[in-house]
């Protein structure tokens, strides 16, 4: 079987952002279960990756002028991001974060423009306790990655990057503003078919008052911050009638309440859309095409078995990626590289095939722009076109462009690390580069316009100078194959 | 909108590409016509909703300004396009000049209360609306893409995208539309130059064109890489392209630029796409003529200006329509952030050599007054008079010279006379 094919490399794409040789080594030791329990149980796993940036051994980063500063510059915080997606010995969390960003898509552009630059990479990326401040949305996404989903859609609320994001800062008793009540439901939760004009009236009204604030002298202080803040003079204290239920006892009505404790109507609001069956269906589908197939649609099995899971482990996230993990859809061969990768997955997995030493992530900021993924900066609240909407010839040609670039940069890594036995041989060669990266099979044509490229320009005979050229073109070329953009 | 039938539909288009990319003719070496100058369409998105309101103003209507206190448009900075049908005096926003004279060239039209019954207030859901031309269908292929398809033009070059996302509008069944954010980034590299790079770009084409063509996903991502590589060269052509007239430093200005090389040098291609977004103004619309939605009403005159001098210059606004459109308008009232939330109909907007310019439909009356037939939503969103398709009829039958019926899947033939 290739190596791309072994079940444990299947669960490290998807569940992970793809393996280095070291990991490929460790978890070939475990079964399947045990290795699917590591990534779940990630908090028993060190998580000392930030504190290796800088280190030799590590994929670099690059700073401009000063120290690197991931809190406060958002270059640098994409930088971090993009390191720890291909050191983190936590990878599932990575890439929970990673869904929570394209699910409650927040772009730093915006928050930016309200808050400066500084405040902006502090609402988006703030490592807690770092600085002053509530830790940045990203941090939380990664903090509450597996956690109840219904505590996560109450923090995501108050969070001060979506206040500035969908302008609930200006959405006050006098004049309500639509933006997050609209989008809580159409996007956030249980999606469109659920919900009229009027309870998009009612929630507005539900989060008037849900407000920031700046502690500190101005927003150019890197220990100034933005906290949320319940403003009771701008609530709305009237009841607010829905078309669905908010309550267990089936209640549709918010009921009126003072004002001082008006924020319970949000929680209530926040709740009921969280337990609703229909929020519960729309993730699960999401995280269907995440983790198994975007080429086949949830089986109706796979969705009321992943439903029953959340409801009954109250919203509970971590023994849903468990269910979904161990399902039978999961290792069905029709799921193997049923999924188009991410940029930032395309990238990350391809440093961590290629080798890294002496190469800076830096170098992939700006072709994942090209590839239509800047993290920090989803191009609205949807997130982005995910699946086949990847794909364009810009696109294509930006992956391929990045493949380059790195490959050229580990020109002399990736010829040094064919096997000596791997070398004489043009099959063996290309056996061997095949091995080190993990694309879907190829048909014997591809193979051989594989082979053909080695043998141009003169016979193959696996000397230095020639593994030098041809090596890293070949893992370009193996980087930009399209069967390579699948995981 | 759902994400799993986003993610279909765009496998149902992306498998029916593949079967066609895969056939040999595409492989084989493109022969281009470029000797006739064939009429092109230009179609601007503005992106997140534009308010139409404070694009065209109302500015005799007291409910315009007792319904948007702080962001009206005062009647005295609005610059005057006469009537409309109904009589209803109107004006541009301020920032409008370019456009206000093309429009007294003739060459501007204005169709006001533009949309659809049951109007979409989700960006995603009208955005696909917009694109596939039916309110009942935001899947499948676009109204573009279908047109596309009529051509039998084995060139992906046809069509040109400068967004990086494929729009619903132009999910075609033949052409994989290529995607050129900035041509002057759309070129190849290697780890190796000369010979050995050559080598490699030819080995990447044989593997693209040897890759399993009964994967209908592995053969979409195989065939636009075939696309890219036969568009490289012409692409490249159009970056170093040297415009007649100076752009605006925008990315709608250096999009339009790009177009207006493309058209220039002749590539070929028939339908292009250009967006500029930040219209979704739930805050700060600005006041009095200037601020946010000024700056916006700014980008969009001074790109489409300096656009239509370039090819004037050169005598080829002839060949070109621009056709403007946004998901949808916004609410009448503004709310409590100085802004306007999601409403309902939209002003579109054509210009071009061949455009009889003027002002089409009528305005709405603004009385809050839920029985007020120019109003929907209770009275707080405009009511669409002119079918948004029977623009699109327009643009398909009289100046792309397509039957329309068979692209829309219906009879719009009704459209306002905009060419």
């Amino acid at each position: 079987m290739p190596r791309g094919d072994q079940p444990i490399d299947h669960l490290l794409r998807r569940a992970g952002f793809g393996a280095t040789t070291a990991e490929t080594a460790l978890f070939s030791g475990m079964s399947l279960s045990a290795a699917i329990a590591q990534l779940l149980d990630y908090q028993r796993q060190p998580d000392e990756v930030d504190s290796k940036i800088g280190s030799d051994q590590y994929v670099g980063v690059t700073t401009r002028g000063g120290a690197f500063s991931p809190n406060t510059n958002i270059e640098d915080a994409r930088q971090r991001w993009l390191f720890r997606m291909v050191h983190s010995q936590r990878p599932l969390q990575e890439k929970m974060t990673l869904f929570w960003h394209q699910h409650f898509a927040t772009a730093y552009g915006k928050v930016a423009g309200f808050g400066g630059p500084i405040q902006g990479t502090k609402m988006m990326a703030l490592v807690s306790g770092a600085l002053p401040g509530p830790q940045g949305q990203i941090e939380l996404f990664r903090s509450r990655a597996l956690g109840k989903f219904r505590d996560l859609l109450i923090e995501v609320a108050r969070d001060p990057a979506m206040i500035v994001w969908l302008d609930g800062r200006t959405n006050t008793r006098q004049r309500p503003q639509e933006n997050f009540g609209r989008e809580v439901m159409e996007l956030f939760t249980f999606g469109i078919g659920n919900y009229s004009e009027q309870d998009v009236y009612a929630a507005a009204r539900v989060f008037t008052g849900w407000n920031l604030q700046l502690a500190g002298a101005n927003n150019q202080d890197p220990n100034a911050y933005y906290e949320f803040s319940y403003r009771p003079n701008q609530h709305d204290p009237t009841a607010k009638v829905f078309t669905f239920p908010i309550y267990a006892d089936g209640g549709q009505t918010i009921p009126a309440r003072a004002a001082a404790d008006g924020m319970q109507d949000g929680i209530d609001f926040l709740s009921a859309l969280a337990r609703h069956p229909e929020t519960a269906r729309r993730l699960v589908r999401k995280m269907w095409g995440f983790f198994v197939s975007e080429q086949e649609s949830a089986p109706a099995d796979f969705v009321e078995g992943a439903v029953k899971v959340y409801l009954g482990s109250d919203t509970e996230i971590r023994p849903v990626v468990d269910y979904i993990l161990r399902s039978p859809w999961f290792l069905d061969p029709r799921s193997l590289y049923a999924r188009y990768s991410w940029p930032a997955e395309f990238v990350a997995r391809a440093v961590k095939e290629t080798g890294w030493q002496g190469f800076s992530i830096d170098g992939a900021r700006t072709p994942l722009a090209n590839m239509g993924q800047t993290l920090f900066d989803p191009p609205d609240v949807n997130g982005w076109e995910l699946g086949a909407g990847w794909i364009s010839t810009g696109a294509m040609l930006a992956r391929m462009n990045f493949a380059s670039t790195l490959a050229a940069n580990q020109k002399f890594n990736l010829a040094r690390a064919v096997p000596q036995g791997a070398r004489t041989a043009a099959d063996a060669f290309i056996g061997a580069m095949l091995n080190r990266f993990s694309p879907m099979s190829y048909t014997e044509g591809s193979r051989a316009a594989l082979l053909g490229y080695v043998a141009s320009g003169g016979p193959w005979t696996g000397s230095d100078t020639q593994l030098n050229i041809k090596a890293p073109s070949v893992a370009r070329l193996i980087l930009g194959s399209a069967e390579y953009q699948f995981v | 909108m759902a994400g799993i039938t986003r993610r279909r539909f765009i496998r149902d288009g992306a498998a029916a590409v593949a079967i066609t990319y895969a056939a040999p003719a595409f492989l084989s070496d493109i022969a281009r016509a470029q000797g006739a100058v064939a009429r092109n369409l230009v179609v601007l998105y503005l992106s997140g909703g534009n308010d139409a309101l404070n694009t065209v103003v109302p500015y005799t209507d007291g409910f315009y300004y007792s319904r948007r206190p702080n962001i009206a448009v005062p009647a005295g900075l609005v610059l005057q396009i006469g009537s409309d049908a109904a009589g209803r005096p109107l004006g541009l926003h301020p920032r409008l000049t370019g456009l206000r004279d093309i429009f007294n060239e003739g060459r501007l039209a204005i169709i006001q209360r533009t949309g659809y019954e049951n109007s979409s207030r989700s960006h995603f859901q009208g955005i696909d609306i917009w694109g596939t031309g039916d309110p009942r269908s935001t899947s499948g292929t676009g109204w573009l893409g279908r047109y596309l398809d009529t051509l039998g033009s084995s060139d992906p070059l046809v069509a040109w995208n400068s967004t990086r996302e494929t729009p619903r509008a132009l999910v075609s069944r033949t052409v994989g539309v290529p995607a050129i954010p900035d041509a002057r980034t759309y070129s190849f590299s290697s780890p190796n130059t000369g010979a050995e790079a050559l080598a490699e770009r030819d080995a990447a084409t044989r593997m693209a064109s040897a890759s399993d063509s009964s994967a209908p996903h592995l053969a979409f991502v195989s065939s636009t890489t075939l696309g890219a590589f036969s568009t490289l060269d012409r692409v490249g052509a159009v970056a170093g392209y040297v415009p007649s007239i100076g752009y605006p430093n925008s990315g709608l200005g250096l999009a339009l630029k790009t177009v207006a090389g493309a058209i220039a040098k002749g590539v070929g291609t028939r339908v292009f796409w250009v967006s500029t977004g930040g219209f979704d103004t739930h805050a700060n619309e600005g006041a009095a003529g200037v601020g946010a939605y000024a700056t916006l009403m700014g980008t969009v005159n001074d790109s489409v200006l300096a656009f239509y001098s370039d090819l004037k210059n050169q005598g080829l606004l002839g060949s070109t329509m621009l056709l403007e459109f946004s998901e949808f308008g916004r609410r009448i009232s503004e709310n409590g952030s100085q802004g306007t939330d999601h409403g309902a109909a939209a002003v579109m907007m054509a210009l071009g050599g061949g455009v009889r310019g003027g002002l089409y439909g009528t305005a709405p009356s603004l009385d809050p007054d839920p029985a007020n037939p120019t109003l929907e939503n209770a009275g707080a969103d405009v009511r669409h008079e002119t079918d948004f398709r029977s623009v699109y009829a327009k643009v398909l039958d009289s100046w792309l010279g397509v039957d329309s019926v068979s692209v829309l899947g219906g009879n719009f033939k009704n459209g306002p006379g905009i060419v």
